[in-house]
């Protein structure tokens, strides 16, 4: 085996290289050359293409991005914002802490148990990078119509692998979501998202500085991996004439990794180690380049040093291997023998590959030969920044002008009570228990709500009760619609999960994914959802601390619903005050919060009875969320409810039904004056929920929302009667409405 | 009657949390001088008549869809002589 050292590249500027094969184009080709002078080597064009990658770059959506900055809302609660491994947020008490959302969308199509298992793995090692200790995961999860073929192969794969990796770690998985739809089948999405927790000054940011410190690569053995995975799978779609293409998939180990999570919070804690980065996409590429562009500028590696799985790997393969469960630390030669005893104790492999100088270049070699010596920068951050053409695609009038009007509504008792039935077995609405008991969510012993609850609770503090809600929503039937206020109807119902909790609403992940940049219609979506995000988290008070791009989600010329998926986390001071959403005690009046209008455009009825997209999404007032929230957090505090579900997909019918549903009792309910039934139980306006407020509380309840003139109407009565009662429609036995919800997933997959 | 034997391996790139850990219990309980270990799984299949080419055939699909994932794992089939 010859190896391309930069004297050989000198010599031979000529020489063809396969940077088409690699994702390149010609002109981002062009460029490394005018960088460096020269032609690259093998090892540098190997870094250079995962690095300018979409999925590494965000090349495309950069220019976009920079909203979340450019408006983000004053908010004393953000200790780290974007740019790190994952944001930062300050809960009181000197705790703070960090959760990110991460997609891995294709690697879990190719192969959907290890795809969704390395996500799950990837986003946990972001969280410990930042010093902190993960508690928690959550997935987002979409898939193509529950009677497809292609469904049955991902989705238990999927389900398996997320179960399998966060149940290995002893993480409690704490909530999601799972929808389906056509424009997701042969792209499904895997969004992952962690949270962790630490004190104050344990926050690590992950640059390389001081001169002469030791670059150490830590963790599994590197082997050939999902070589190219990050720049092959992210830039395009799949192509069944070329198969090649298709590179290996990461195996995980989440044994490993619990070793690794327990061995690196040892490290922090003998503060035996300056930083710490993950190795994910791009490998060994991404972590020395950026740790290295983030510090004092430059590193010096052998390369040669890597511990290797498979010794045939060629320097470019391992440079771009991403084999899991490995870190890069960044430490003092005074502290390395400490360091090292640590690794050794927890049994982890550990090398010193290199270290950090001042020469500002990025120095690669292989056996005393130089086969890599660039700017870091420009590998990491100066990569290329497209301003991708976008247009208001031309259907776009003819989709909103479709609207839901024409469409035949149920009218009578018994129309209303079979399309609730309908509605509750409806794959989008349907009882997600099937996935979700397969998740360890109490593992720890301090998750206080998981699913089917509103948000994911978890206690961080015991003295004092402090704890954390978060929840993740992404209506992409909505954004379809209208992606500007798509985008902040996910956002808006987020924030509505959280406080329906009783959590005060602090900070936004978010986790976009959309099809081809390419299409100009399809960055339009991009781009709208980005501005309507953008100005949401404005508007509420929740900056965005980070989260993940996914493009190219699209088969041929079909992309995926515009999916922006957003992840609130907010704060409750005592866990013990947080409200539930099932109804409990006979005798508490149900309330709904908020106005009630006409609203079906983009609904779950629309589509699940009529499979019908058109029209315009409901109407945002994020004034209204605001209010709603104080009312829903101050009630909580004051004991003033005990339970509360918010109105989503579905609506009011849908929300009522789960609220019986979670500890088996009744409801008698009454459509208030002036209102259609049908509209009363489906429509699905924004910024509402549903309240059980006892009646030694019923007074000073609505005095508080009167004082804040907050639509409030007294609808029902929770009983013990085992029905929910619509009082002059129908009625339905608590039994039937559990069959109903209940039975659509496990008919389908265990058959 | 006839034998027929598929053997699944993962792919040698791939990495393989079982073997690692037998190759770690292997050095704990004093089995010295193992480099590596790759686990895989054996299939034992009986057929009806005899191995003929379509039989085998057929067996070679049954393995490409369900006893091995080629996405992770290579597979080898061949009939056990003299059963």
């Amino acid at each position: 085996m010859t190896i391309d050292t930069v004297e050989l590249a000198a010599k031979t500027p000529d020489q063809p290289q396969p940077w088409d094969e690699l994702g390149l184009k010609e002109d981002e080709y062009q460029r490394i050359r005018d960088i460096l002078g020269r032609r690259p080597t093998n090892a540098e064009l190997a870094m250079y293409s995962v690095m300018w990658s979409e999925h590494c770059s965000y090349k495309s959506s950069k220019v976009h991005l920079r909203q979340f900055g450019e408006k983000a809302p004053e908010s004393d609660a953000l200790l780290v914002g974007i740019g790190q491994n994952a944001g930062v947020v300050d809960i009181g008490h000197g705790y703070a802490v960090t959760f990110k959302i991460e997609s891995h969308n294709h690697p879990s199509y190719v192969e959907p148990y290890q795809g969704a298992a390395t996500g799950v793995g990837g986003i946990v090692r972001d969280i410990l990078a930042m010093g902190a200790r993960p508690v928690a995961v959550m997935d987002s999860l979409r898939f193509g119509p529950l009677d497809a073929d292609d469904t049955h192969r991902v989705l238990p794969g999927v389900v398996a692998g997320v179960g399998g990796y966060g149940n290995c770690l002893g993480l409690p998985n704490i909530g999601g979501e799972v929808v389906f739809d056509p424009s997701y089948a042969a792209n499904p999405l895997v969004n992952a998202l962690c949270v962790g927790v630490m004190k104050h000054e344990d926050i690590h940011l992950a640059n390389a500085t001081g001169v002469g410190n030791k670059v150490v690569l830590f963790g599994a053995r590197t082997g050939g991996d999902g070589i190219g995975g990050a720049s092959i799978l992210a830039s395009e779609s799949f192509d069944d004439t070329k198969p090649s293409k298709r590179p290996a998939v990461q195996v995980g180990d989440p044994f490993m990794e619990k070793v690794l999570i327990e061995c690196c919070l040892e490290l922090f804690e003998a503060k035996v180690v300056e930083a710490i980065q993950d190795l994910g996409a791009a490998g060994i590429s991404c972590a020395t380049s950026e740790l290295a562009s983030n510090g004092d500028g430059g590193m010096h590696v052998q390369l040669e040093k890597v511990l290797l799985r498979d010794p045939s790997l060629t320097p470019g393969e391992i440079m771009m291997s991403e084999s899991q469960e490995r870190m890069m630390g960044i430490v003092t030669p005074e502290n390395l023998d400490a360091f090292l005893a640590i690794t050794a104790k927890w049994d982890v492999e550990t090398a010193v590959i290199g270290e950090v100088t001042g020469t500002g270049r990025l120095i690669i070699d292989w056996h005393g030969e130089t086969i890599a010596d660039v700017d870091p920068r420009t590998v990491a951050h100066d990569g290329p920044v497209y301003e991708r053409p976008f247009a208001r695609p031309s259907w776009q009038d003819s989709l909103q002008a479709d609207g839901p009007e024409s469409l035949p509504r149920p009218s009578s008792g018994d129309e209303l009570r079979g399309t609730l039935l309908r509605l509750l077995a409806s794959p989008n609405l349907t009882s997600k228990a099937w996935i979700t008991d397969q998740y360890d969510r109490y593992v720890l012993g301090n998750t206080v709500l998981a699913q089917p609850e509103d948000a994911g609770v978890l206690r961080i503090d015991e003295s004092t009760g402090l704890g954390v809600a978060i929840a993740t929503d992404g209506n992409g039937r909505y954004a379809k619609l209208d992606p500007y206020t798509g985008a902040q109807l996910s956002l808006a119902e987020a924030y509505r999960n959280v406080a329906t909790t009783g959590a005060r609403p602090l900070a936004v992940t978010d986790g976009l994914n959309f099809g081809s940049p390419e299409d100009p219609a399809v960055m339009w979506q991009f781009a709208e959802a980005i501005r309507g995000l953008a100005d949401g988290c404005q508007a509420l008070g929740t900056p965005v601390t980070g989260g993940n791009v996914s493009l190219y989600n699209q088969t041929g010329d079909a992309a995926i619903l515009p999916t922006a998926i957003v992840g609130l986390l907010g704060v409750l001071d005592d866990v013990g005050r947080r409200t539930p959403q099932g109804f409990r005690e006979s005798g508490q009046v149900i309330y709904l919060l908020g106005e009630t209008r006409d609203e079906f455009g983009g609904s779950e009825w629309a589509w699940a009875e009529h499979g019908h997209l058109g029209g315009r999404p409901p109407s945002v007032d994020l004034a209204a969320e605001r209010e709603l929230a104080e009312i829903l957090v101050n009630a909580s505090r004051d004991g003033l409810i005990d339970a509360a579900h918010d109105l989503s997909d579905g609506g009011l019918a849908i929300a009522l039904a789960e609220s019986v549903l979670r500890y088996g009792v009744g409801a008698r309910v009454w459509v208030p004056d002036g209102l259609d039934p049908f509209v009363f139980l489906f429509s699905e306006s924004q910024a509402r929920a549903i309240v059980a407020v006892p009646r030694s509380e019923e007074v000073r309840f609505t005095d508080m929302c009167s004082a804040r003139r907050f639509s409030h109407q007294r609808i029902g009565v929770v009983d013990d009667g085992g029905v929910l009662d619509l009082q002059g429609q129908f009625s339905v036995p608590v039994d039937e409405l559990r069959t109903a919800h209940g039975s659509t997933l496990p008919s389908a997959f265990e058959a | 009657m006839a034998r027929v034997v598929v053997d699944v391996m993962l792919k040698p790139e791939i990495l393989d949390p079982q073997g690692k850990a037998v190759q770690g219990a292997f050095s704990r309980l004093g089995f010295d001088g193992v480099a590596s270990v790759r686990q895989g799984k054996r299939f034992e299949i009986e057929l009806d008549g005899e191995a003929t080419p379509e039989a085998v055939a057929e067996i070679e699909r049954a393995a490409a869809t369900l006893l091995a994932n080629p996405v992770i794992e290579d597979f080898t089939v061949h009939v056990e002589a003299g059963v």
